[in-house]
Parts: structure tokens; C-alpha cells; sequence
């Protein structure tokens, strides 16, 4: 419970920032520190430097304009959950950020953290996923954007390289007509999603489904999209029946299994805790 | 609180407790809160291997590191001359007894198995210097299922130990229960797992060690449940140091559960270091190292039968046990799986023939010793599930099977087929109770109508009884303690009236400084604010034995009782003098003497008291000033009993158990504090419920702990429970001063069968009988499909 010895920088500007991890390739960037700062302690990582973005203005905030919601990496999820903007633009970013871990956890962690972190059990990389968000990161050698199906690699391996870091997260407004749910089943000890499933469903004028995505945290290595179930919802009546016809021929790849929860359970709760999630979506669309 | 202030009327009612202010606001001081000038930090390097060989070790990178004060092994404390040992306290006939060090010699025999010592000027560097010993290990095969342990070609833990039999023991008549079942009309079957839990005590163990060498005394503060108990096995078997130059200090220990009862290596290896660096040196056990090195509980592999005639009444009870014992025998945990499992197997029933048969076996992992309950969750679990295979393969109902097998209430004392005696009870009428509060007969009309929904709710009952405050010593002897079971207090009555009560027991959470207080403002009606308690110091009360085994207020209590008994007793002589009557003519009434019509001529305890000190006017052959010591050794366990009942719904989609309801009936005997009981059995409920629905320590086949913290063992969080329901039926014990029972552990031993019952009660569509705990969703889900 004590790590080992690290040096650590707290930069006022992204420049700063990632000029500091150029030069220090053993950094780790330090956010709200409820992923890292655990694993230092258990000394599972000892990381040379660490670099503080916390104080950097140009990573807070959340804005709205032109049909977009852009939320800064620093952003703590207690902000994003309670946020008049993303429950507006975004609900379900909201509805998962209120259902990280405890209230001390929401007050310190960030968006950015958690999606550089890639936990596949955590809540937000899913949510991400579904809304199609947009990862702007900004590196020694420039700035760029990645979506979030480009994002996560495998398990807690991203897109980022070593002296990037994710600066904002961009995501369209939802369209008229579109409703959307996170539902978790969640581990008992740590509170991270054995599953956790995010849909989102938009209803045309006829009322028949005109998009739909389900993405899934803790079943496999990444949070997944299950895009079979989403095109044979589209063009659906987005029934009952017909969601749970969508979902019944759902199968993850490369599901993952631990001591806790097999893969094959995980299979089975993804189907149900999905048709759970859309059901949910579409009375709210 | 004035009102409850005075006299009589405090034993018994709410107070609340005095102990919280302090620990509620963070004022109160812990083990690791301490801090002594030139204190040093000790921290301990762990075997990563279950099984291995120790080639060799080499420090000198961390004895080089800048801050460190010394590296030792094992080598250097044999060398020191001490004896190093780690004894066991308990034993059986015929028992395996390794050899246990305080840090492995050659050999390691689970994780976490401690192999060398950093001491260094700081916690940092203490830790950063453990990654600089290397040690050169020949792994070995590893094992820690109990059952499998004893197959041939199991790697044995100790060569000494074949087949890793520590002990083969039995109780009760193996041919009656074998003529029993001959002729049973149904036999009730079940093999049954009782998991391996980890204590978690929200205070991790810890130790500060305070040796000085001119005058030979050492100061231990540390987390202990029984200073005297640590201080004599530290005197005898680890240390050899004197035992009167012992002190061992238990500061405000954040819970224990059992864990903090057993001698473990670290606390003597910190005040080894002591004296050999001859600084106060300090020990705190990080979450990590908790989940390593604290005696684990239960880890039972179980087949049991239960033999019922055609009226569905038990005639016989067969159980076999393998039961883990871990590397090495912890201090009591012979006592666990033997005295305090097989003697609980007649349960509340009149059951003419009982046989447990119990192997301990060694195992490469943590020791398993007392964790609340300690055998009697494990046999209450055995005994209430068999009752509910037994009531399915008769037909009858769980409540009804249970009625025609009861001890009768006029039936008491009940001796059983297991050497205990029952003292007293009432099992019926506390499953009347609990029936009717839960309103059983319309649970089971909603039942059916739910399952023809395609919901599944379930209730279970567990109608349990457990023995506690473990007596009386000779007895306890006879069985193997190697301790004994009594207990001391000191009621001491100042010149000015106030009073100071020392136990031996050592509280950690149970609210002892309240409820003792309750005791002696009653017995000698001063008020309760004029009463302080001091416990866990074993240099300022006398021996005692501490605070387990639901002991407290039996035990330590009655000791209490009897003191100030004798308080009043010589009192009362004083005041006879000095109101010149005679003593048959005195009354003694809200702490007042008076003869007997004349209240207006009183003398109150504070004005006997001062006269007691002044000692200016005492009858003939009186000593001056007001105290008594006690020794009370009681005359036979404790018997709490009650009916618990769990109402659960299952998820049909996801296997997942939502717990609905949870009552609690118990009886306790007299209850000293209503809202300090119903505290305890809240606490024990959550506990067990725990235990059936989420906690479970997982060994890989190698014998690594892969449930290491707390994201992978659950412990349950306040929103995954109901709020619990309880109530009481009060049948006073007969044979102690106070009529009181125990209560610290009731709602463990209790809880995990009620809940596996009912999750079985609401999968009885699918044809389930059993289900192994933790009920996880996903066995759930795999029974249901």
C-alpha cells in the first residue's frame, strides 16, 4: 500500500503536458488517480513520473454548441452525471457516469482517465461507444481525432501513444426521436459491470426504428458493439417481441471468463441485461 | 440520558453507547495512530510461492539501501537465542503438531508465509527495501482443497503429516447411527461445501514494540482480542521473556471477528526487532497482506445424512468432515471443526443417534482458525440444511419437520447425543413468533401464485442454537485447551464514590464500556456516569481471558456481577457499623443501606465509601477501602437459540438473489442493552448473509489466493441488504447471576442456512435441492437452466 518512488510534474498546459511525457517515456499521466493511483500501491505499476493534468484549464469544462457536446478529459463523472447539458445532448453518458462506483469515486474521476484507462468492466467506454463520441488527443507531434471504435484496442490498451493525451470528448447531440439506457449488472466487490449494457434506439416519424446501437462493458477484453442486434432492429418496430428477436442470436466474441463469472454467463447476461437496455431506450425514445 | 441514569433501571435499557463520540469523530487511537520517539518501521517479506524450497536468501542490496536499519531471516532469530516458536493452543489426541517459526526456516507452506525482516527509518523505504531481497526458491507442488489434500500423492504440507492428516477425530455413537439408519424410512443426503471466508476487520493488524533493555520490559501495543492470552504465549513460546515483563496494551481495535484472537508471527516479530535494534518498532499489516496472513474461517468439504422414520421424526445423523487447518495449526483452530462443530450437531432436536466424523487437514494456505461463530455457523449450516432435505424427502413442511423434532420446552436440560447439556429454551415458541411475524401461511399462497407468473421467491428457515461463553475450564481442559475459560473483574469503589471496573475481557467494538457500566450501576445504584470501564491492558487488571466465543457479557460480565456483589457485601458490614444495626437488618435499595422501616436514616455507598478509605471507624477485621476482585468460572456453556427466516426472489433471467426480507427472532437470555443486541445480530446477519450470497476466498489449484483483494472478494455493502427485522423471546440462563447468554455471533451462525434455504425453497420448480454458497447469480442461473 505504499509505491515506489516517482517524481511528479504538474503541468499548466497541454503543451506542457505532453512535452513532459516526450521526455519521460516511464510517465504515466495522472487524472483523478482512481485507476493509477491503486495499482502504484499495490506497486503493480511503478511508473518513474507522474504527470498531473488536473490543474490544466483547457481540460475542464463541458460546452454545448452547434449540435455537439464536448466534454473536457478532465471532467469528473459526478459533473457529467449531474450535468444539465449531457442529460440533455447526451443522457446516456449521463446515466452511466452516475453509476460509477460510490459518490467519492464520481467526485474524483474523470472522463478522460477512464477512457485512456480502458477498463473493460468500467461504465463509460460502452456509453462511448453507442453515442459514436469523438476522442480528440493531442501529442508532441500535433493533435488528432479518434473515434471511439477506433479507440479501444484491447484490454486496457488504446489508440493513444505514450506522449498523447485525451484532451476532450465530442459527441453529437441526439436526434429527435431517440431515446437511450444503461443498465449494469454489477460485479458485488468492486462495483465494475460483470455486464453492462448501453443502448440507444431513434424512432422515425412512422415510429419504426431508424438507428440503434448496443454496446456491452465486461464481457470481453473492450467494450463491443453488437451490430447485428442494431441492424435487425432498424426499420423495426422496435417491439417487444422484435427485441427480443433482435437480441436472441446475440453472441460476443471472445468473451471473457473469470473466477467470478464464466464466459458463457456473461453470453447469457449480455442477451438479457440488453434486451433490459433497449427495452428501456425505446419506452424513453 | 439522566433519566436512565440511576440504579436498577439501567440494566437493560437502551443506553447509547459511550464508546462512539470518540470513534465516530476519529479521536479515538488505534495501533498504527501511536508513535513513540525514535520509533522504527518493520515491514515483512512474503513468500510468493504456496509451496517452495528456500535455497537461499540475499539481503545485501537491501541492507545497502540508504535508510534501512537491518535485514533479518530466520537464521537470525534462531540465532538470537530465543525459542521463535508458534505454538498451537489447543490440542487433540494424537494430533500432527509441526514444528512453526516465526519466519519460515527452509520451507515455505502458503502465500504469504513470512521469510525475512526489513526494519528502516521509514514505512517507504521499509517497503522499497522488500523489493531488494531476492530470494532463491524451488517451488513445489501446492494443495488447498481439505479433501483433496488427503488423496494419495497430495503434496504434503508437512512430511510428518501423511496424507496431511493433522487429526482424525469423532464424536457420538457410530453404531447406534448406523442401526439408526438401517432402519430409516427416509435418509435426507447432502454434500455440501462450507467456503473459505476472510475476516476483513476494518482495522488491519498491527503492532508497536517498545523494548527496554536495562530494565528487561517490553511494551506491545497491538490489535488483540486477549492482551493476556498474547502475552503469555509470547512469554512462553516466542520470545522467552518473562511474562511479568510483558505488558501488552490492546489500544481501540477496529473489530476482529476472530482474527485478532490468535498469535500470529508478525506481532512478535516486530517486538523481536525491537529488541534487537533496540528502538520502538512499529508493524502494520497492509489490506494486501490482511487478506495473505489473517486465519481465514470455515472451508469445510462436508457429506452428512440425516435418518427420518415414517413420522418424520430424526432417529439418526451421520457427518463427515474434512475441515482445512491451512499450513500450520493456529492458535485454537484444533477447537473450530472438533469441540465447537460436532458437539452443535444435535442442533434444537431431539435426535437419539449422532455420528461427525471430522478429518483436519493441512493445506498450503493461510491458517484457518475462529472466525465468528467459529464451527457453529459450519454445523448450523449442515444440521438446518439436512432439515430442509430431510422435510423435502418426506413431504412435510420446513416448519412442521422442524416441530415434531424439538427439544421440548419441558424437556430442559437436554442432554444430547454430542456431550453438550442443554440449560434452557423455548424452540417452538420462537418459530411461532417468527412464523407469524413473517406471515408464513400467506407467503406460501403468494408463492404459488407468483410461479405460475414465472417468479421464484423462496423462504428459509433456520432454527438454530449455538453454545457459547466456552465453559467451565475444567471441562474445556478435559478437551484440549490448553487455556482456561474463566474470567476476571475488578469493581473498585473510590473514596468519593465513583467507580472503576477492570475486566479481562478486551472489547474491540462489542460496547463493552457501556453494557459493563449498565451491569454495576445496577448491582451497587450508583449512577452509570459515575462508572468507567477499563479493559486490554495486562499490565493494570488481572489475567483474564478476552473477547470471543460470545463470552462477554457471560462470562466477563458475571465476573463483573459477582465483584460488585462483593462490593456491596462488605459495604453493607461498613454500613451496619456505622448505622450501629445489625446486618441481617439492613435494606439495600438504589444505593442506599438503611435498617429496614427507616429510610431517612441511610447511609448511600459514597459516604460507606469515603469511611471505607478514611478507615477511621471500621469494624473489627474489616481492611480499609471498597473493591472486590472476581473469578468467575462458569458452570456451563451458554445456549442462545432462535428462528431465522429469509424471503428471497430469484431473477429468472439472470440467476441474480435479491434478499426481501430478513427476521430475526432470538433469544439471548436477559439483554443488558436492547439497541446494543439488536446491533450485534444486525452486524452477525450481515455477516452470514455474507457468507450465502457473496464472500468466498478462491485457491487456483496451485494454491495461490486469487480472490487477493477487495475488488475480487465481496464483502456485502449496506444497499445490498434489507432492513433486518428483529425481535426476541427472553428464557434467562439458570446458572449465571445475570441470566444472560451470548449474542455476538447468533446472527452468523444463523443467517447462511436461513438464505440457502430459501434460495433452494424458491428453485425447488427446477428440481434443486442443493446449492453451495456463495449463491452467486451464476450458479442461480445454471440451476434454473
Amino acid at each position: 500500500m505504499y509505491p515506489s518512488k516517482f517524481d511528479y510534474h504538474r503541468p499548466s498546459s497541454v503543451q506542457e503536458a505532453v512535452q513532459i511525457l516526450s521526455d519521460n517515456p516511464d510517465a504515466k499521466v495522472l487524472a483523478g488517480g482512481h485507476s493509477l493511483i491503486p495499482v502504484m500501491k499495490l506497486r503493480l505499476a511503478a511508473p518513474a513520473a507522474l504527470v498531473d493534468i488536473g490543474r490544466i484549464d483547457a481540460l475542464q469544462g463541458i460546452s454545448r454548441s452547434n449540435g455537439s457536446l464536448s466534454i473536457g478529459a478532465c471532467v469528473t463523472y459526478n459533473e457529467i452525471a449531474n450535468s444539465a447539458d449531457v442529460q440533455a445532448a447526451a443522457p446516456l453518458l449521463a446515466e452511466a457516469a452516475g453509476q460509477i462506483g460510490d459518490r467519492q469515486v464520481r467526485y474524483r474521476g474523470t472522463i478522460g482517465g477512464n477512457l485512456s484507462h480502458a477498463d473493460p468492466a468500467s461504465d463509460l467506454p460502452a456509453a462511448a461507444l453507442a453515442l459514436d463520441a469523438t476522442l480528440h488527443v493531442t501529442g508532441a507531434s500535433g493533435s488528432r481525432s479518434v473515434s471511439a471504435s477506433d479507440f479501444f484496442v484491447d484490454l486496457m490498451m488504446t489508440a493513444l501513444q505514450p506522449d498523447e493525451i485525451l484532451t476532450s470528448v465530442e459527441i453529437a447531440a441526439a436526434a429527435a426521436g431517440t431515446g437511450s439506457a444503461y443498465v449494469k449488472f454489477e460485479h458485488p466487490a468492486s462495483g465494475y459491470a460483470l455486464c453492462g449494457a448501453a443502448a440507444v434506439v431513434t424512432r422515425g416519424a412512422g415510429g419504426s426504428c431508424t438507428g440503434a446501437s448496443l454496446c456491452f462493458n465486461g464481457v470481453a477484453s473492450t467494450a463491443v458493439s453488437a451490430s447485428g442486434v442494431a441492424s435487425s432492429l432498424v426499420g423495426s418496430d422496435l417491439s417487444d417481441d422484435a427485441i427480443v428477436s433482435a437480441v436472441s442470436g446475440l453472441s460476443i466474441p471472445d468473451a471473457t471468463g473469470d473466477m467470478f463469472a464464466s464466459a458463457g454467463y456473461r453470453q447469457e447476461l449480455a442477451k438479457s441485461i440488453g434486451i433490459q437496455a433497449l427495452l428501456t431506450a425505446r419506452d424513453r425514445a | 440520558m439522566a433519566g436512565e441514569s440511576n440504579g436498577a433501571g439501567v440494566f437493560g435499557s437502551s443506553i447509547r453507547r459511550r464508546e462512539d463520540p470518540e470513534l465516530i469523530t476519529g479521536r479515538a487511537k488505534y495501533t498504527d495512530d501511536l508513535q513513540l520517539p525514535n520509533m522504527a518501521y518493520c515491514t515483512i517479506l512474503r513468500s510468493d510461492y504456496a509451496h517452495a524450497k528456500i535455497n537461499s536468501i540475499d539481503a545485501s542490496e537491501a541492507e545497502a539501501l540508504d535508510g534501512v536499519i537491518a535485514v533479518y531471516t530466520a537464521s537470525d532469530i534462531a540465532d538470537s537465542g530465543v525459542p521463535g516458536g508458534i505454538p498451537v493452543g489447543w490440542l487433540l489426541p494424537d494430533m500432527v503438531i509441526p514444528e512453526h517459526y516465526m519466519l519460515a526456516k527452509d520451507t515455505t507452506r502458503y502465500v504469504g508465509d513470512g521469510v525475512a525482516i526489513v526494519v528502516a527509518e521509514d514505512l517507504y523505504t521499509a517497503h522499497d527495501a522488500l523489493e531488494l531481497i531476492y530470494v532463491d526458491y524451488d517451488p513445489r507442488d501446492g494443495v488447498a482443497d481439505p479433501k483433496k489434500a488427503t488423496e494419495d500423492g497430495a503434496p504434503l504440507v508437512h512430511d510428518e503429516a501423511s496424507n496431511n492428516i493433522a487429526f482424525d477425530w469423532e464424536i457420538g455413537d457410530k453404531e447406534s447411527t448406523d442401526s439408526a439408519f438401517a432402519n430409516a424410512a427416509h435418509v435426507a443426503s447432502l454434500d455440501i461445501v462450507n467456503n473459505r471466508l476472510i475476516p476483513n476487520a476494518m482495522e488491519p493488524r498491527a503492532a508497536l514494540a517498545d523494548y527496554n533493555s536495562i530494565t528487561g520490559e517490553l511494551t506491545l501495543y497491538m490489535t488483540t482480542q486477549n492482551p493476556h492470552i498474547h502475552r503469555l504465549l509470547i512469554s512462553l513460546a516466542s520470545l522467552g521473556l518473562p511474562e511479568h515483563k510483558i505488558r501488552v496494551i490492546a489500544p481501540e481495535v477496529g473489530g476482529g471477528f476472530g482474527s485478532k484472537i490468535h498469535h500470529y508471527a508478525d506481532e512478535a516479530i516486530a517486538a523481536w526487532a525491537s529488541m534487537q535494534t533496540g528502538r520502538p518498532v512499529k508493524w502494520t499489516a497492509t489490506r494486501t497482506e490482511t487478506y495473505l496472513t489473517d486465519a481465514h474461517g470455515r472451508d469445510h468439504v462436508t457429506h452428512a445424512e440425516m435418518a427420518v422414520d415414517a413420522n418424520g421424526k430424526f432417529i439418526g445423523l451421520r457427518v463427515d468432515t474434512y475441515a482445512a487447518m491451512g499450513a500450520y495449526l493456529s492458535t485454537f483452530a484444533p477447537a473450530v471443526p472438533t469441540y465447537l462443530y460436532g458437539t452443535l450437531m444435535s442442533g434444537e432436536y431431539d435426535l437419539p443417534a449422532i455420528h461427525c466424523h471430522v478429518y483436519g487437514v493441512f493445506t498450503h494456505t493461510v491458517p484457518v482458525d475462529a472466525y465468528r461463530g467459529a464451527g457453529r455457523p459450519e454445523a448450523t449450516f449442515v444440521v438446518e440444511r439436512l432439515v430442509d432435505e430431510a422435510a423435502r424427502v418426506t413431504g412435510l413442511d420446513p416448519a412442521e419437520i422442524r416441530r415434531r423434532n424439538f427439544v421440548a420446552p419441558d424437556n430442559f436440560p437436554f442432554q444430547t447425543q454430542v456431550a453438550l447439556a442443554y440449560d434452557s429454551g423455548n424452540y417452538e415458541g420462537a418459530l411461532d413468533k417468527a412464523l407469524e411475524a413473517i406471515g408464513y401461511d400467506d407467503f406460501r399462497t403468494e408463492q404459488a401464485a407468483l410461479r405460475e407468473q414465472g417468479r421464484y421467491v423462496g423462504i428459509g428457515l433456520s432454527t438454530y442454537i449455538e453454545a457459547c461463553g466456552l465453559a467451565p475450564s475444567a471441562v474445556v481442559g478435559s478437551l484440549g485447551a490448553q487455556a482456561g475459560q474463566w474470567e476476571s473483574a475488578v469493581v473498585r469503589v473510590h473514596a468519593t464514590g465513583k467507580v472503576t471496573v477492570y475486566s479481562g475481557c478486551s472489547g474491540h467494538g462489542q460496547g463493552h464500556e457501556t453494557t459493563y457500566a449498565q451491569i454495576v450501576a445496577s448491582a451497587l445504584g450508583v449512577p452509570y456516569e459515575d462508572i468507567d470501564v477499563i479493559e486490554g491492558d495486562s499490565g493494570v487488571m488481572p489475567h483474564g481471558w478476552g473477547t470471543y466465543g460470545s463470552r462477554s457479557a457471560a462470562t466477563g460480565g458475571s465476573a463483573i456481577a459477582s465483584a460488585a456483589e462483593k462490593v456491596v457485601d462488605k459495604a453493607r458490614t461498613i454500613a451496619a457499623h456505622l448505622l450501629e444495626a445489625a446486618e441481617e437488618d439492613l435494606e439495600f435499595e438504589d444505593g442506599n443501606f438503611f435498617v429496614k422501616g427507616s429510610p431517612d436514616q441511610a447511609q448511600s455507598l459514597p459516604d460507606v465509601a469515603l469511611q471505607a478509605y478514611l478507615a477511621h471507624n471500621l469494624p473489627k477485621g474489616i481492611e480499609p477501602a471498597l473493591e472486590a476482585t472476581s473469578f468467575y468460572d462458569p458452570e456451563n456453556f451458554v445456549f442462545p437459540f432462535g428462528t431465522h427466516i429469509a424471503v428471497v426472489e430469484v431473477c429468472a433471467n439472470t440467476g441474480q438473489v435479491e434478499l426481501q426480507r430478513y427476521l430475526a427472532v432470538d433469544d439471548v437470555g436477559n439483554v443488558i442493552n436492547p439497541m446494543i443486541v439488536d446491533g450485534q445480530v444486525h452486524g452477525g446477519i450481515a455477516q452470514g448473509v455474507g457468507q450465502s450470497l457473496y464472500e468466498t476466498a478462491v485457491y487456483d489449484e496451485g494454491a495461490n489466493l486469487l480472490s487477493g483483494t477487495m475488488l475480487d472478494y465481496a464483502v456485502p455493502k449496506a444497499h445490498f441488504l434489507p432492513s433486518f427485522e428483529t425481535d426476541r423471546t427472553v428464557t434467562p440462563c439458570p446458572h449465571n447471576p445475570l441470566g444472560v447468554k451470548g449474542v455476538g455471533e447468533a446472527g452468523t451462525i444463523a443467517s447462511p442456512a436461513a438464505v440457502v434455504n430459501a434460495v433452494v425453497d424458491a428453485l425447488s420448480p427446477f428440481g434443486v435441492n442443493h446449492i453451495d454458497m456463495p449463491v452467486t447469480s451464476e450458479k442461480v442461473w445454471n440451476a434454473m437452466n
